[in-house]
């Protein structure tokens, strides 16, 4: 029963507009990334941007393909496609190839099959069709558990193959959880506790003891007669301090020397122009260097002069920042932030419990990927290889990140028919 | 279901909040700071600075003296070094393997491995052919053209000097335009004319990819400044006469300092033992420097300019025209000199000569007395009020004749050479207890008085013009886009009456038809000229003599020094006329060639000197 009497059904023009948009932006970045004046062909498969051309067709055939198959298959199989890639993910380790330190390919030939950008789509199925069974509570610890080892499995699979980058984007998933229960104060711990090891890092760690203890001192004054308040402010001090002390044990004695160099060059301690600082260094002067209306597309100098690394996979946003200025930037930026909150709003006017919360997973993919590849580019976030939904050069990336688009849109298309 | 008691997660606000913050870096680091569009043109914006090829130098007659030659500096960009075939590089730059090392180390220890680094300097044009064949084959390895100075004629060192690279105090002084690494003249006319010599630098923008690999002009060369080439110069030199001097006087300490009389311009100026200007230019200049500079002959020491003499009895015609100008003696006066001049306490001697008839006679036969008289009586005159007074007039004469001070030749160094003053022997003597025969030795050109070959060159050029000089130089034009600039230079006049000169060059031509100068004398050639003995309290006597060709509108007056050779006649008088009549004539007469054999063989360079 369709309301309507095309193939497709109703679909969310927004979202369709805001996709095409955001591959449209993508393949002009990496052409650019790529051009050379006297010699080019768009279809030149030696290149970066004609193998995205062939991603994107692939993509969009995807997105068609899954508009036509039934909502419900997709749901009925989210078991299934979370244990197909987390087996992805396990052959990685058997025949998988190490680029860059990091072991996450699988070689096919032509096709550079990168499982752990799969593995976030089977995970968001599997986690929304748990968390949607009728008798499931979030609030139970086994259920808790349960929830802790779909996310927890591929996550310690991906962080054994050494991609820190992928492996924090499953941090994003407790938006997800915060929306079936988790209390907003766990989220604010967590910001409070990244604040805080930030913080050590950047001032002396007995200076920032005294002020945390003048701060509680003072909160305690003025809420001395709230025992209970003087009690927690007492103890989130006490164990800040604490805390602040293992941070710098931690950082001094735990983590290795390149992991500290980034740490530091990223809270901007140090600034040399090698090493781990070469590249945000470049990447800032690239986008720094756009202005307003930047170059004019083509005309970039950073960018097309190989003074960005791996420009065309996780600094393509510099291209853009350089080239288009920082209209740019307020448009990708804005698109990003509306594709959010359109699946933030679509989820929330699905009666389907799977769809709403398969559709926050989907966002908080995204979410995570758009924060920390463009904090990155402009040192608000450390050097972590991870693609820009839709923009990056990149085949899995591209074909993953469309199949929750276009699984989300069909979900979406679907609402009034099959809701539980 | 589940519980519904968060509607809308957290994640809502903190994708705004986030997009926001990030919006507002962006805005920060695209909008506010300027210093990424500042760095971002440093990073592919080079500017490279386009050197004008230096000005030539052309002798008088337009022939070639000093021209640039490319050269070319290999360089090595170390980051960029792979897979080098030591052994054919090494074949084709004609190095050995260890050098090959030692160079490469430089390389390395230069610590900036994205840019180029000079690996091996000046290689000429036929080995660098050989090597550009080759170039792909050896990834990391560029050149740089540059050009060096080449001397044709391997001669007049001392005028044209040299070129080496700028020091700290020199670049602090350039107002920003040497930078270090730039050549600038060191010495001679490459410095005196440095700022015509060198032109106007350029600047050309290029755009260079992260490896700095030129990818393009920046802005289509709109920014570029074109260099300007510099000015050439047409020297005064006659380099062939230049090189026949240096001919002459080799093996012999001395100078030879030829100027044309009605310009003031030097047509010989050597300064012997010299050296190849081509030795300090280029790969192997600072080993040349070292040599020379350690050269107990001392070759690079510019005798013409800084060398003082006493002029001895080269001072006598001068001596004569004072006293003709005072009044002190005529023209016709004869004199009988007595084989010396007697004073208290001291004798001047003389040697044996027939009684002066006039004037002429006393310079034919220099006869000592003669002189000394002069002086006597010109500072015991009346006139004058004291012998300080006279003393006065009689040293002024010598600073209208240029002694005592320096002519402003265009190349360095120049000594004054010296002329005492009333002063200095107040404090030897104490004031008014000097007199005539206190100084008598000055009347002869013995004493305290010193003058440079130049000096005396000048000196002889006066008489020439029969009482004016033009300052000697060097340089006769400055020639930019073929338009010759002629530089103005200063007459001096001598305030002594023409018609007194004629007695005085008459004298001069008997030097050489019957006098000291006889032995070079040469039938139908006009030449005048006087010996001179300047007495050398550390060896043998110097060999002096000036001298100016033809007697009626002299072309060349000359002054030749050849140390530790003795009289004047013996040496310096047969090379002196022997450059004049190469100049006047072209060439040596057949009866002559036998002079010039002698002089071009006599080596007066003793083995112990040469140490």
């Amino acid at each position: 029963m369709r309301t309507r009497s095309n193939l497709f059904g109703p679909i969310d023009e927004v979202l369709v507009f805001i996709l095409l948009a955001l591959m449209l932006i993508g393949f002009g970045a990496i052409f650019t990334s790529q051009y050379e004046p006297q010699n080019w062909h768009l279809f030149d498969m030696s290149k970066n941007y004609g193998k995205q051309l062939l991603w994107i067709g692939i993509s969009l055939s995807m997105f068609i393909f899954v508009q036509l198959i039934d909502a419900r298959l997709i749901v009925s199989l989210s078991y299934l496609i979370y244990g197909l890639m987390i087996g992805l993910l396990l052959i990685v380790f058997v025949k998988g190839q190490s680029v860059g330190g990091n072991q996450n390919w699988i070689n096919f030939g032509f096709f550079k099959l990168q499982p752990s950008e799969f593995v976030k789509y089977g995970t968001a199925l599997a986690l929304s069709r748990f968390l949607s069974r009728p008798l499931v509570r979030f609030s139970r610890l086994k259920d808790r558990m349960i929830v802790g080892a779909i996310i927890g499995l591929p996550l310690l699979l991906i962080l054994k193959q050494g991609d820190v980058g992928s492996a924090l984007v499953y941090v994003g998933f407790v938006f997800v959880l915060n929306r079936v229960g988790l209390p907003n104060g766990l989220i604010y711990l967590g910001l409070y506790i990244i604040t805080i090891s930030v913080l050590s890092l950047l001032i002396n760690e007995y200076f920032l003891m005294g002020g945390l203890v003048l701060i509680s001192l003072i909160i305690i004054y003025f809420n001395r007669k709230s025992r209970q308040l003087v009690y927690f402010v007492g103890i989130v001090a006490l164990v800040s301090c604490l805390y602040i002390k293992g941070v710098d044990l931690i950082f001094n004695n735990v983590l290795k020397d390149y992991h500290r160099e980034r740490i530091n060059v990223m809270l901007g301690k140090v600034s040399d122009n090698a090493g781990a600082a070469y590249n945000l260094n470049q990447s800032k002067i690239a986008i720094g260097s756009g202005g307003v209306f930047g170059k004019g597309y083509l005309n970039g100098t950073q960018t097309r002069y190989d003074f960005v690394p791996e420009l065309s996979t996780d600094f393509i946003f510099c291209t853009i920042g350089e080239e288009l200025g920082f209209l740019g930037s307020i448009i990708v930026i804005s698109l990003f932030v509306s594709l959010i909150l359109r699946i933030i709003y679509l989820a929330e006017r699905q009666r389907s419990v799977f769809n709403q919360l398969f559709m926050y997973c989907v966002a908080s993919i995204i979410f995570m990927h758009f924060i920390i590849n463009i904090g990155m580019t402009i040192g608000l976030a450390p050097v972590i290889g991870i693609p820009l939904p839709f923009i990056s050069y990149g085949g899995s990336s591209l074909i993953s990140f469309t199949l929750m688009i276009a699984t989300v849109i069909k979900l979406d298309s679907d609402r009034l028919l099959h809701f539980r | 279901m589940i519980e519904k008691e968060q509607q809308y997660g957290i994640l809502r606000t903190m994708t705004i909040v986030i997009g926001l913050i990030l919006l507002a870096k962006l805005f920060m680091i695209q909008v506010i700071n300027p210093s990424y569009k500042l760095r971002a043109r440093n990073n592919v914006v080079k500017m490279r600075t386009e050197f004008p090829s230096r000005g030539l130098i052309f002798d008088r007659n337009g022939k070639v003296i000093v021209y640039n030659d490319p050269v070319y500096d290999i360089m090595v960009t170390a980051k960029q070094l792979k897979d080098i075939d030591t052994v054919k590089l090494c074949q084709l730059l004609e190095l050995t393997q260890a050098d090959f090392e030692e160079r490469m180390g430089k390389v390395i220890e230069a610590k900036s491995p994205r840019k180029p680094v000079i690996f091996l300097r000046n290689i000429t044009p036929v080995k660098f052919a050989k090597f550009h064949e080759h170039l792909y084959e050896f990834k990391g390895f560029s050149f740089d053209k540059k050009s060096i100075r080449r001397y044709p004629n391997g001669g007049a060192a001392h005028v044209l000097g040299y070129i080496s690279e700028v020091n700290d105090r020199e670049i602090e002084a350039s107002d920003g335009y040497y930078k270090p690494g730039d050549y600038a003249g060191t010495i001679g006319l490459e410095k005196a004319y440095e700022e015509k010599l060198r032109g106007i630098k350029g600047i050309r923008y290029e755009v260079v990819d992260v490896f700095n690999n030129l990818q393009g002009s920046f802005n289509n060369g709109a920014e570029d400044i074109i260099p300007e080439a510099g000015t050439d110069l047409m020297s005064s030199l006659d380099i062939d006469l230049q090189i026949y001097g240096e001919a002459l006087m080799k093996n012999k300490l001395g100078s030879v300092v030829a100027i044309e009389p009605s310009t003031g311009e030097v047509l010989a100026y050597v300064s012997s033992p010299g050296y190849d200007p081509n030795l300090l230019s280029g790969r192997y200049r600072g080993h040349n420097y070292s040599i020379l500079s350690q050269d107990t002959l001392k070759p690079l020491y510019n005798r013409p300019v800084s060398a003082a003499y006493p002029p001895g009895s080269t001072f006598k015609p001068m001596m004569s025209l004072i006293a003709y100008q005072e009044g002190i003696k005529k023209p016709t006066d004869g004199y009988v000199c007595n084989g010396g001049y007697r004073i208290p306490g001291h004798t001047v001697g003389c040697h044996a000569h027939v009684p002066l008839q006039s004037g002429r006679d006393a310079i034919r036969f220099s006869c000592n007395a003669y002189y000394c008289d002069i002086l006597s009586k010109m500072l015991s005159g009346k006139q004058y009020g004291s012998v300080e007074e006279a003393y006065k007039v009689w040293a002024d004469y010598l600073d209208q004749f240029g002694f005592g001070k320096r002519l402003n030749i265009d190349v360095l160094s120049e000594n004054t050479g010296n002329v005492p003053s009333v002063e200095y022997y107040n404090k030897i003597y104490g004031k008014n207890r000097w007199k005539a025969s206190t100084v008598i030795s000055l009347a002869i050109g013995q004493g305290e008085i010193l003058a440079t070959p130049l000096q005396m060159a000048n000196e002889v050029a006066i008489i020439a013009n029969r009482g004016y000089y033009y300052e000697p130089h060097l340089v006769k034009a400055e020639v930019k886009n073929d338009t010759a600039r002629t530089t103005r230079f200063e007459k001096h006049i001598i305030k002594i009456d023409a018609s007194l000169f004629e007695e005085v060059v008459l004298g001069m031509e008997d030097v050489f038809i019957s006098g000291t100068g006889r032995g070079v004398f040469k039938e139908g050639f006009s030449q005048c000229g006087k010996t001179g003995t300047a007495e050398n309290p550390h060896g043998k006597d110097h060999s002096l003599f000036v001298a100016f060709a033809p007697k009626d509108d002299p072309k060349i007056a000359i002054a030749v020094i050849v140390e530790n050779a003795g009289f004047g006649s013996t040496y310096a008088a047969p090379i002196a006329s022997l450059m004049m009549e190469k100049y006047v004539n072209d060439s040596i007469s057949s009866d002559r060639i036998w002079i010039e054999e002698k002089m071009l063989k006599a080596n007066l360079i003793s083995h112990e000197d040469a140490k």
